[in-house]
């Protein structure tokens, strides 16, 4: 499940790179949010379009990462991860669909400038 | 033995009319419930007394395929529960499983599950936990082997010695922030369900959260549990039974008597006692002091169901 999950990560990386036309290490980057203690942490991350977010459960128990109508998470057990990139602008909420008093959001900024003009 | 004793305390109550109230016991902390307040009375060491009416089997929060510290071998003591379950002296009418079967709902985990519970010979009436449905098709494994006579999710009643039984799901559809969930078709369903019954019936809900707030910062409650109640308000005898917090707690509320079970695996902290809800590991010689099953007596004529929650050792 980890790898598969991974390897569409890398697959939905790899075409936004391809479709912008740059190398994928070019601008986009790497975040980790970890699930610990039944929280997200940090609770609340800035990325910029494009950039990639690894879910990673160090959780004795599985959780799932859902934002409605955006990105859902297979049940991750510990140590699984969920990989999703940010293909567009604007602010995600999400939860645990298993324990969903558990929140977080990841705000997605637009590039600027010279980065899309190459 | 004692139960045939018939000497009167001081107050009045008859010590035979208190151990009737016992009906049942393993090894364990003994509660029985009059007047309204649950009372332990004590450990005692083995069956009692004779029962009329009859008796049914909670177990619960099996999590067959965790292996982590808090239990290594969920299995293992499943298995223990279940030979306890074998090795009771007045066979249970059936037994209920209060969901968390499995950890990750997987066939395997399903099937290990299966293979143990059914060893017990008894029927067995399920609703799921939130482990059970997050298969691929979330809840798919789950219906497909146990919803066969089920509405929606998993939801359905049925009745035993005029006792109205209903199996509850708030485990699916869960809302962002908030807590177990049972839904406008659910509640709908139960209103129709109970439409026409005399208040005089005994009703037993089950589900797998409990239907009311036992501590919300951890998610420890249902939505809509309260319109469930208000549906339940007229009648005379009502048990809500509970699994998914890993502890006992018990509490009567009017006419509604709540508790919840212990898990056959591994055991949760007390509301607030630590950062989060997730396992705790303790010592290995303690582990099967705080996992358990329950009993749970129900005698023509008297409005509170016994239940007595059992460790599988200790």
């Amino acid at each position: 499940m980890t790898v598969s999950t991974r390897r569409g990560a890398l697959a939905s990386a790899l075409l936004v790179a391809l479709v912008s036309g740059l190398p994928a290490s070019a601008r986009a980057a790497q975040l980790e949010v970890k699930i610990d203690n039944f929280t997200f942490g940090p609770q609340k991350l800035r990325v910029k379009v494009g950039d990639t977010v690894t879910w990673i459960n160090q959780d004795d128990i599985p959780h799932t990462v859902v934002s409605i109508g955006h990105f859902r998470s297979k049940a991750l057990d510990s140590e699984d991860k969920y990989s999703f990139t940010f293909t567009t602008p604007g602010a995600f909420e999400y939860f645990c669909g298993l324990h969903p008093h558990m929140q977080g959001s990841i705000v997605v900024e637009a590039t600027t400038g010279s980065a899309a003009t190459q | 033995m004692p139960a045939h004793d018939d000497d009167r305390s001081s107050d009045g109550v008859s010590r035979r009319k208190v151990l009737e109230c016992m009906t049942w016991a393993g090894t364990g902390v003994l509660w029985t419930v009059a007047g309204g307040i649950p009372t332990s009375v004590g450990l005692v060491g083995e069956a009692l007394a004779q029962t009329s009416g009859f008796t049914f089997l909670q177990i619960s929060d099996s999590h067959v395929g965790f292996d982590k510290p808090a239990n290594p071998n969920a299995l293992g003591t499943l298995q223990e529960a279940i030979n306890k379950v074998k090795a009771l002296q007045t066979k249970p009418a059936f037994m209920i499983h209060t969901g968390d079967i499995t950890h990750l709902s997987k066939v395997k985990e399903f099937d290990d599950a299966q293979q143990i519970i059914s060893q017990a010979r008894l029927d067995t009436h399920y609703v799921p936990g939130e482990h059970d449905v997050i298969d691929e098709e979330p809840g798919h494994e789950y219906r497909e082997r146990y919803g066969k006579n089920s509405k929606g999710a998993g939801w359905y009643s049925f009745d035993q010695n005029g006792v109205h039984f209903v199996g509850l799901v708030n485990v699916v559809n869960l809302k962002s922030g908030g807590l177990g969930n049972l839904g406008a078709e659910q509640l709908a369903w139960l209103a129709d369900d109970l439409k026409g019954r005399s208040a005089s019936t005994p009703i037993v809900v089950f589900a797998h959260i409990p239907l009311w707030t036992v501590y919300e910062t951890w998610g420890w409650g249902t939505d809509d549990g309260a319109q469930v109640l208000g549906l339940l308000k007229r009648f005379g005898s009502v048990t809500v039974l509970n699994g998914h917090i890993h502890q006992i707690v018990q509490k009567v509320e009017g006419n509604v008597t709540f508790h919840t079970a212990r898990s056959t695996a591994f055991p949760q902290p007390a509301p607030g006692t630590a950062p989060s809800p997730g396992p705790v590991k303790v010592p290995d010689d303690k582990l099967r002091g705080v996992l358990g099953i329950a009993n749970v007596t129900y005698k023509v004529g008297n409005s509170r169901l016994a239940i007595v929650d059992s460790p599988l050792q200790g």
